[in-house]
């Protein structure tokens, strides 16, 4: 038995790697689900800094031989040789000039908006249409919408994050606990499950919101305590499957302990379709935040939100802007999560998996019969 | 004139070619075996006659009557297959619709192949089902095929398979998911009704015995290719190939030594029972139970093998948990004198250091995202976690070189590769290695060979036995296969229906069988 190892088929995916690594690598090769990854990772990444980027505070101010950094300062009026203690409205065309005069200068942000900023010297009434002043125009408040936008998509993929890991991080918890111990464990929970789930979300977020004053992290923990029901099913289903395969009985055998049978045998057997829903999770606690918003049942007000801008949309038909960016900004970020969700979903599947090492990969042809894929390749 | 002419067949799958250049060809009423070990392209060949497989290209030459498959389109397919071609598949639960009655998929087979229509239909289905000898057809035809046994179930895919009265029946691996004390029976009726109707039969088998008995000729496949062909006893007693060669005698040798003194498994009295919920209303108040075990005795000693056969459902498999505390059960188990219920946790601990496992499926037997370094070292984690990297890391490759798992003669370059990238004798091997590495004295064998292709079998056996001597180990052994147990076992239990029917030496049980079921079992497996 020395030459145990017959050489393996020429593959475009090398067979010396861990599984995890191999799907990331199928995940690679669908072109059109990791650039949209990459324009999602870069576009989230941007809006994390959106405060250098949108604000209506310059980032460097040089005055009269001093260094300021209005960004990180609240500073008086006074400073700049206005005439009140107030905290300086950067936008003025007074604070302007001061900045202008020679040995002056001011290092603004690319758009020079925050999200609540109110512009009081705006040439046109609000809403106001796009123009040089504000590229995409202003709310039904003069606020910029380009910068609302901005601050809108960054809490909204911040918010599904958030919910996403919370009722991700449960969901897998319960439904391992309950898959792994089955029996009356798992008729307990199941049946804890089943009342929880009957509860009518919606009603209860209206009640929540009536009880305390909505905030982001009610919405959260509201969204999330309801969020982790289809997760943990699905995790109780891989668990109850992978139970009973041999490696975990080797492992029973062995004696190795409960916990350690669950994360190191199990779990990481179990996560195919917790990754794959991840995505698609996200998508929809974006669009949970949105339409809890337009609703009026989301974020206190001034908080920029996509769902209050589709309110202001609705409620102002002719500024087109409104609706037409905002729509704009919950397709595209929609659209990014549900095709990386397809391409992760498809990186994971089974089928697809073995055809790709058979080296075959053609997308959009209809797979074999698995079985005889199977015979194939093996 | 030849029914089916088979030239220069090539098929590929993308950039693989499963079948080089495969000829052969059937007379009417003839009966042909294509052998091969798993992956050897046998099935892909014969179903790709009736153009079954998708995604395949097929180049060369099939005539059937004279007419290039190949070239027919796709009408003039549908209608040969079923009329002219049938096929009985391996697994017979999979290939019967799971929503529609046995008798409307027969009827179905013949309202698509034949003038007769809704009860004439119904009626030749009924008598179908008689002729492949299913007893009381007419409440049988109307069963879902889940209330049939296996069986029956391929019985009434025969019957489905026959009931247009084709010219060829492929049947590929038509028994090998039955028990064994069934596969004859089902083979004889194949067989008869093949000849009462004329047919030609394709016959796909891994089995030699079968292929003896039961064809005039025989195809050899190795890797898609054809190695060899010619008359069944030819072949069989002179065989010219290497591979055939190979094939004949992967018939495994006893190689065991004789066994030691002493008792180090005892178990009196077993019994194992499960709670199982009944239907309805019933089963919110009470639940009834399940015996999978009972009034089993038995005793092990070093460097014994006690071989456990019986078919599926006989129990055998929960016993084997049962003896590894794996499943809770009454009665009196001892492992060195030791109870699992009794024991607290060191204890507990010890015994599991004193008996292992080997599982039947090498596929699930080892988990997909560990390496190989993981999964043999994982019970020197528990048992010796005093061990230093260094010394484990010796261990587990004393470990794999005891199993014959190198490459190059070494084994350091597989510690980071995954089961994934080994084949399944292999990851037997593996299996076997993570069992051995905490030094057992007894390892339950759970149908240690009958996931793995006959050659391979034969060396997994070889190896146990080696290691059986170089380690004092006693195994036991649960198999349904006579064969593996004539050559492992000392002593030989026999069960059926959760019970012992026969038990004794290995003499005694495979020569003077005492019940009927043991020698309708030892008969099976001497076809």
């Amino acid at each position: 038995m020395s030459a145990i190892l017959a050489t393996s088929p020429p593959t475009h995916i090398p067979l010396h790697a861990s599984p995890g690594r191999r799907a990331w690598r199928r995940f690679r090769a669908n072109r059109l689900g990791y650039a949209s990854l990459i324009v999602f990772g870069f576009l989230f990444a941007v809006s994390l800094f959106a405060e250098v980027l949108s604000n209506d505070r310059p980032l460097v101010v040089r005055y009269e031989g001093h260094w300021y950094f209005p960004v990180v300062q609240t500073l008086p009026e006074t400073t700049f040789g206005g005439d009140f203690p107030t905290p300086t409205d950067y936008l003025d065309p007074f604070i302007r000039e001061q900045f202008a005069k020679p040995g002056n200068f001011a290092l603004y942000p690319l758009n020079r908006y925050h999200y609540t900023t109110i512009n009081y010297f705006a040439k046109s009434p609000s809403p106001a249409r796009p123009d040089r002043e504000n590229v995409l125009g202003t709310d039904d408040r003069g606020r910029d919408l380009l910068a609302r936008l901005a601050y809108g998509f960054r809490l909204s993929v911040l918010f599904a994050f958030l919910v996403t890991v919370a009722s991700t991080a449960f969901g897998i918890l319960y439904g391992a606990l309950q898959g792994y111990f089955a029996s009356w464990t798992d008729i307990g929970m199941e049946r804890f499950k089943e009342i929880w789930g009957a509860m009518p979300v919606l009603y209860m977020l209206i009640i929540f919101s009536s009880l305390f004053s909505p905030s982001f992290w009610l919405l959260v923990i509201l969204l999330s305590v309801f969020g982790w029901l289809g997760i943990a099913a699905y995790v109780r289903a891989e668990f109850l499957k992978n139970r009973t395969l041999d490696y975990v009985r080797a492992a029973r055998a062995l004696g190795q302990s409960n916990w350690k049978i669950i994360h190191r045998h199990i779990l990481p057997n179990s996560l195919t379709p917790v990754v794959t829903l991840v995505p698609f999770e996200m998508a929809g606690a974006v669009g949970a935040l949105t339409s809890l918003d337009f609703l009026g049942l989301g974020v206190p007000p001034g908080t920029p939100s996509l769902g209050e801008l589709l309110q202001q949309g609705k409620d102002n038909l002719d500024a087109w802007w409104i609706s037409l960016s905002t729509f704009g900004v919950l397709v595209v970020t929609l659209l990014l999560l549900i095709l990386i969700g397809d391409a992760l979903r498809d990186a994971l599947d089974p089928r697809k998996v073995l055809e790709a090492e058979s080296g075959e990969a053609k997308p959009g042809g209809t797979p074999a019969a698995p079985e005889l894929i199977v015979k194939a390749t093996q | 004139m030849s029914l089916l002419e088979v030239r220069d067949l090539s098929i590929h799958f993308g950039s693989r070619k499963v079948v080089d250049n495969v000829s052969f060809s059937l007379d009417a009423g003839e009966k042909l075996a294509l052998v091969g070990e798993s992956a050897s392209g046998k099935t892909v060949t014969a179903l790709s006659t009736l153009r079954l497989i998708e995604n395949a290209r097929l180049t060369g030459s099939i005539r059937f009557q004279e007419r290039e498959v190949l070239a027919l389109p796709e009408e003039a397919l549908c209608e040969m297959r079923g009329r002219d071609i049938a096929v009985v598949f391996q697994e017979p639960m999979t290939a019967l619709n799971p929503i529609y009655t046995v008798g409307q998929q027969i009827a179905e087979s013949l309202e698509l192949h034949t003038p007769l229509r809704g009860g004439h239909a119904w009626s030749e289905a009924i008598a179908a089902m008689r002729r492949v000898g299913i007893d009381d057809s007419e409440r049988r035809a109307r069963s879902f095929p889940h209330q049939l046994s296996g069986g029956q179930r391929q019985r009434a895919m025969i019957a489905m398979a026959l009931a247009c009265n084709p010219k060829l029946l492929i049947a590929d691996e038509p028994t090998t998911a039955l028990d064994v004390a069934i596969r004859l029976q089902i083979l004889q009726l194949l067989e008869d009704l093949r000849a009462q109707a004329g047919m030609a039969l394709l016959l796909i088998t891994h089995d030699l015995n079968l292929v003896r008995r039961f064809t005039e000729r025989v195809a050899v496949m190795e890797k898609g290719v054809m190695v060899e062909q010619g008359r069944t006893v030819d072949v069989i007693e002179r065989p010219q190939h290497a591979y055939t060669r190979k094939l004949v005698n992967s018939r495994p040798d006893r190689r065991v030594g004789p066994p030691g003194d002493g008792t180090i498994v005892e178990a009196r009295g077993v019994k194992v029972t499960y709670e199982i919920h009944k239907p309805g209303v019933n089963g919110w108040f009470q639940s009834a139970k399940f015996t999978a075990v009972q009034d089993v005795d038995f005793d092990l000693a070093p460097g014994e093998t006690l071989g456990v056969i019986g078919e599926s459902g006989s129990g055998k498999t929960t016993l084997a948990l049962a003896v590894l505390g794996l499943v809770k059960a009454q009665g009196d188990i001892r492992i060195e004198g030791i109870r699992w219920t009794e024991a607290d946790r060191a204890a507990r601990r010890r015994l599991r250091r004193e008996i292992q496992v080997v599982f039947q499926d090498p596929l699930s037997s080892l988990s997909p995202r560990l390496t190989i370094e993981q999964i043999v070292g994982e019970g020197l984690e528990i048992h010796e976690p005093q061990l230093d990297e260094a010394q484990r890391r010796e261990r587990i490759l004393a470990a794999l070189l005891d199993v014959g798992l190198t490459e190059a003669g070494r084994a350091e370059p597989l510690l980071d590769r995954y089961p994934h990238e080994f084949s399944g004798g292999q990851r037997q091997r593996i299996a076997i290695a993570r069992a051995l590495i905490v030094k057992p004295k007894v390892v339950v064998l759970d149908e240690p060979t009958s996931a793995l292709d006959v050659t391979i079998q034969k060396q997994v056996l070889e190896l146990l036995a080696e290691l059986q001597q170089k380690y004092r180990l006693s195994y036991i052994l649960v198999t349904h296969d006579i064969d593996v147990v004539r050559a492992m076992a000392h002593r030989v239990m026999v069960m059926k229906d959760s019970r012992i029917v026969e038990a004794g030496t290995l003499e005694e049980v495979v020569s003077r069988p005492k019940s009927d079921y043991t020698r309708t079992l030892i008969e099976a497996g001497a076809a």
